[in-house]
């Protein structure tokens, strides 16, 4: 039986970009208010899940080929890498520093090094739940 | 008097998702208590917004998003188990 599932699929389309944009603004606004790594991985894993629902796995791992696994381990890889690179400054580990730039087009920016290890906890978040939904999913 | 109109609103969804949580219960069958489970989290979406007013901030306005993202895709699972009974497919046969 062939099924039409056509309004779904346009739905998705479009959803998922905004799901996309709604992740990326909640990862970069963890630094004065409430967001961050955590809630944006997990709104990134939640647009992923999506395109899964909509479309099929085959389908998806064509167009996104990523291993989620390797995915997990790099941003664990990161989030360490980046505490233990306070060592190297006499900080003690997981240590963070912010310092102000001008940028071109921002003006005057705050950047911090925390954003290098919320990068690698948003990575460690979506690989561990896509991973676990799809090992879910492959019993049926 | 937008105090009181606040306060009441809060208490009318309080009762609509009361009265949800008893059809989700009672339900006869799935589709109901699916139905029950999206108007919980669409009164839940405006009790949120109706708590921001009456607070006067706009930190929950994240969690308005993320809530309507998440019964979105609730809502669409459950929607293919009911009609498939297979949520995630290995390869589409269309």
């Amino acid at each position: 039986m062939k099924i039409n599932d056509v309004i779904l699929h346009a739905v998705t389309k479009i959803v998922v970009f905004i799901i996309l944009t709604l992740a990326i603004y909640l990862f970069l606004s963890g630094h004065h208010s409430p967001g961050g790594g955590f809630v944006g991985g997990l709104v990134l894993a939640s647009a992923f899940v999506l395109l899964y629902l909509a479309f099929d796995i085959e389908t998806v791992q064509k167009g996104i080929p990523f291993d989620f696994k390797l995915v997990a381990a790099l941003g664990a890889f990161i989030a360490a890498a980046s505490g233990l690179g306070a060592v190297f400054f006499g900080a003690s580990f997981l240590s963070q520093a912010f310092d102000y730039f001008d940028l071109p087009i921002l003006g005057q920016t705050e950047l911090a090094t925390v954003t290098v290890f919320e990068a690698g906890v948003a990575l460690a978040v979506v690989g561990t739940v896509v991973t676990i939904i799809l090992s879910i999913s492959e019993d049926v | 008097m937008i105090e009181y109109l606040v306060v009441g609103g809060l208490a009318l969804y309080g009762i609509a998702i009361a009265v949800a949580v008893i059809r989700m219960i009672i339900g006869p069958t799935l589709p109901d208590r699916v139905l029950a489970l999206d108007i919980i989290g669409v009164n839940l979406i405006s009790c949120i917004a109706i708590i921001s007013v009456m607070l006067s901030t706009t930190a929950f306005l994240d969690v308005i998003l993320i809530l309507g993202i998440l019964a979105f895709i609730s809502t669409i699972a459950f929607a293919r188990y009911l009609e498939r009974g297979v949520i995630i497919e290995r390869k589409r046969d269309s």
